[in-house]
């Protein structure tokens, strides 16, 4: 299946099966099919900046990238182990901060970085949760060879075309499923329901009540959300539904308002109290930081996550690791240079073309460099950005990142493909999804797959073994 | 259910409603237009008035032909009662009330979006309409069709029944209100071709034509007609029909909220005036001032059902 020399990887053997029975034809019809149906059902994605584009589809390669059952519970469990951390590491960073004390990590790091909230010292969430929801991106070298790229612990997005994808394959092509038994995604929705609702607070009398908090119709993800608000069951609120009532978050509903228990906001940090944050903002709910830190309402994932998925202190994380769990990493680290440091500043300026450099606080693919697709023009006006605010950015090598095969006009062709998978954490424990988002770099050769980017999906599956 | 989401419902099948009778009112216009006995810039003119939005086109525009109120109306974007504008905002609220609307309810307005959008691109060439305008009735059809047969009778669904019925209400008032001189025994020469030209239109207008015929024996008179647009409690366009339609449903939020409310006075109130007139003494009162008052009345059943149902904060 892969194209290399070394034929097809065990995975794939099932599915190679089946693929060199079909007519291309078919495929090709199929694959139009799906962009119909995409349309159709409005999956789509808003890109800002483009009006004429407003909402743009994901493209969707219909070939599924497949990982054995003994791959997948390698991956997990180094997922596992890392989520752990990322939640210890927070709990001590807002509180004692041991890691600080022992060197492990610089106090500069954390002071100075603007993910990191004042607010939040001091402050425990229900069963010590901060990340409720992780989407760690990971990529592959070669057999067992995984790395993570980021660790998406604020408000990773991308969870429903995991849903989608599939639901999409098993709508063209039910044969193959009756034929490979893969591990199903679609109990996510549910799943987090009762993930979030066992983060209520413990003064919650009753059924606690779940809502998720949107920008509203015009941001890029807000598909997602109304997707997720949908299989959930839950109320879809923005921040002019809601207000402070009693002490309590409460939405305003044709019956009067309703207490929130459980609030699962898909607005960042810095937009969700005008009064504790930026004052401008509309997006949010003023007062909401001082009922979350008076322990009545569950704000998830928990403010101040972003001081963990930094990319600045993604290059400590396999001390964090350590630190928290007595283990070593199961899954690795890229290499990262952090500009801030005056040596790694040197290297990355002097092997600029040979690298990818990434703001610190940057998501999305946006104001990154990947030095050998980057022209010398591009390169020059970058080492200059990068000389004025080095501590803005970190660099890392360019991986030898495998491929899959996608379904291309002439035929299978291999692109770069990265990994998201999505964990769920509460007090009663871990779920990590069997599958994930991949998302894959439709230009060949490249190794940029954000969708704001020209990236598409596939669907991906965990082989039942 | 979120007030916001209930107004989000009432705002798409106001729109969705508005999108169909823009297009039934083109039709109509059309048609008197090619009637001999007509002056086809004073009927355009009535349309346009009808469509309420006689104010923007006369900033746009400084005649009234054809082809400028038919883009108007259809496709104009700056016009917020054209059919594609209201399509837009029709899909706009769907979008916003996705997570309360069947998959089936949202597909059908999506697509009916992308469809008219395709089809209203281009400028609308007169040999065109009739298919065009067909297309308009089908895909609003599509949408009410997936409603009835696949979302709960709840407060979602009461929600846009309310928005349907205080929509068309309003259009088949004001479609009597621009032509209720016709109506007026007084100025009418009964039997001329005229009138009998301008009652047809009026009621094509809300595609009664054939259903007029079948109840009143072709018996076309300025009170037969008055009648079964205002009083006939058969006849789905009808006020007395929309009017009775909006008390039930107004009834069923009572019923399931355990709450009566101002609006549910204020609409109790529109039904007793319906119920005790009779074509006589509605003409005894004065057509016009009757539609007037029905329109008022109704704009604000429709502000007192926002503030009630907390659609704004």
């Amino acid at each position: 299946m892969l194209l290399n020399s070394d034929g097809v990887r065990a995975p794939y053997a099932e599915y190679q099966k089946w693929f060199s029975q079909e007519d291309a034809a078919r495929l090709t019809r199929k694959s139009k099919e799906a962009e119909a149906f995409f349309r159709r059902t409005g999956i789509t994605f808003n890109v800002y900046g483009q009006a004429a584009a407003q909402e743009r589809l994901i493209p969707f390669d219909l070939i599924p990238r497949i990982i054995s059952n003994r791959e997948w519970t390698k991956l997990s469990k180094g997922i596992a182990q890392r989520v752990r951390a990322i939640n210890a590491f927070l709990h001590d960073i807002y509180h004692r901060q041991e890691i600080l004390r022992a060197g492990i990590v610089p106090v500069e790091l954390i002071s100075r970085n603007e993910a990191f909230l004042p607010q939040m010292i001091g402050v425990t969430p229900p069963g010590r949760v901060y990340t409720h929801i992780v989407g760690t991106d990971i990529v592959r070298t070669g057999e067992d060879d995984f790395f993570v790229l980021e660790d998406n612990a604020r408000t990773p997005s991308g969870v429903s075309y995991m849903l989608e994808n599939r639901e999409t394959m098993l709508h063209m092509f039910p044969e193959l499923f009756s034929q490979i038994k893969v591990q199903p995604v679609s109990d996510y929705p549910k799943n987090l329901r009762r993930s979030l609702a066992a983060c209520a607070p413990e003064n919650c009398g009753g059924k606690p009540t779940v809502a998720i908090l949107t920008p509203g119709i015009h941001n890029s993800a807000y598909f997602e959300h109304s997707f997720l608000a949908d299989q959930m069951g839950v109320e879809l609120v923005e921040g002019h539904d809601l207000r402070v009532v009693d002490g309590h978050i409460a939405m305003r509903t044709t019956e009067g308002y309703q207490v929130i228990d459980v609030l699962y906001r898909r607005v960042d940090d810095d937009y969700l109290d005008p009064l504790n944050f930026k004052p401008e903002s509309m997006l949010g709910v003023p007062g909401i930081m001082d009922v979350y830190r008076a322990g009545n309402i569950t704000i998830a994932n928990a403010p101040g996550t972003g001081i963990a998925d930094d990319k600045a202190i993604y290059s400590y994380m396999p001390d964090i690791v350590e630190f928290y769990t007595g283990e070593k990493a199961i899954l690795k680290n890229v290499q990262t240079w952090r500009c801030s440091e005056a040596d790694a500043l040197k290297y990355v300026l002097d092997n600029l073309a040979d690298l990818v450099v990434k703001e610190v606080h940057g998501s999305g693919g946006y104001g990154m460099l990947v030095g050998p697709a980057a022209s010398k023009k591009e390169l020059a006006s970058f080492a200059a950005k990068l000389r004025r605010n080095p501590s803005n950015y970190i660099a890392q090598p360019t991986l030898s990142l495998s491929t899959v095969p996608i379904f291309a006009k002439k035929g299978l062709a291999p692109r770069h493909v990265d990994l998201r998978p999505f964990v769920q954490v509460s007090p009663n424990g871990m779920n990590i999804t069997p599958g994930g988002l991949t998302r894959v770099a439709l230009k060949a050769g490249s190794l940029v797959v954000n969708s704001s980017q020209g990236g598409g999906t596939k669907d991906t599956w965990v082989l039942e073994d | 259910m979120l007030g916001k989401t209930a107004g989000g419902l009432y705002w798409m099948f106001r729109f969705l409603e508005r999108s169909e009778n823009t297009a039934r009112l083109v039709e109509a216009g059309f048609r008197i237009a090619l009637t001999r006995s007509s002056d086809p810039a004073s009927e355009w003119k009535s349309v346009v008035t009808t469509a309420g939005v006689r104010t923007n086109y006369d900033a746009k525009y400084d005649s009234y032909s054809a082809a400028s109120v038919v883009d108007f109306l259809l496709r104009d974007t700056t016009n917020p009662s054209s059919v594609i504008s209201a399509m837009e905002k029709a899909r706009t609220n769907a979008r916003m009330v996705r997570t309360a609307l069947t998959t089936e309810v949202w597909e059908a307005v999506n697509e009916s979006w992308m469809r008219l959008k395709d089809v209203l691109k281009p400028p609308v060439k007169e040999t065109a309409l009739p298919e065009i305008l067909g297309e308009i009735r089908r895909h609003c059809a599509l949408v009410r069709g997936a409603m009835q047969g696949t979302m709960l009778r709840n407060d979602i669904y009461d929600f846009t029944q309310i928005g349907t019925a205080l929509e068309r209400a309003d259009n088949t008032a004001r479609i009597i209100d621009v032509k209720y001189y016709t109506l007026l025994p007084s100025a009418s020469f009964v039997g001329s071709a005229l009138d009998n030209v301008q009652w047809e239109t009026i009621l094509r207008s809300v595609s009664a034509h054939r259903s007029f015929r079948w109840l009143n024996n072709d018996e076309m008179t300025p009170a037969t007609v008055a009648e079964f647009l205002i009083l006939d409690s058969r006849f789905p366009r009808s006020l007395s029909f929309c009017s009775r339609n909006l008390e039930d449903n107004l009834n069923f939020l009572a019923k399931d909220y355990g709450v009566r409310l101002p609006c549910h006075d204020m609409i109790d109130a529109q039904r007793d005036k319906l119920r005790h007139h009779t074509i006589t003494s509605i003409f005894d009162e004065g057509l016009h001032q009757f539609i007037t008052e029905f329109i008022s009345d109704n704009n604000a059943i429709g502000q007192q059902i926002e503030k009630d149902y907390r659609f704004i904060g």
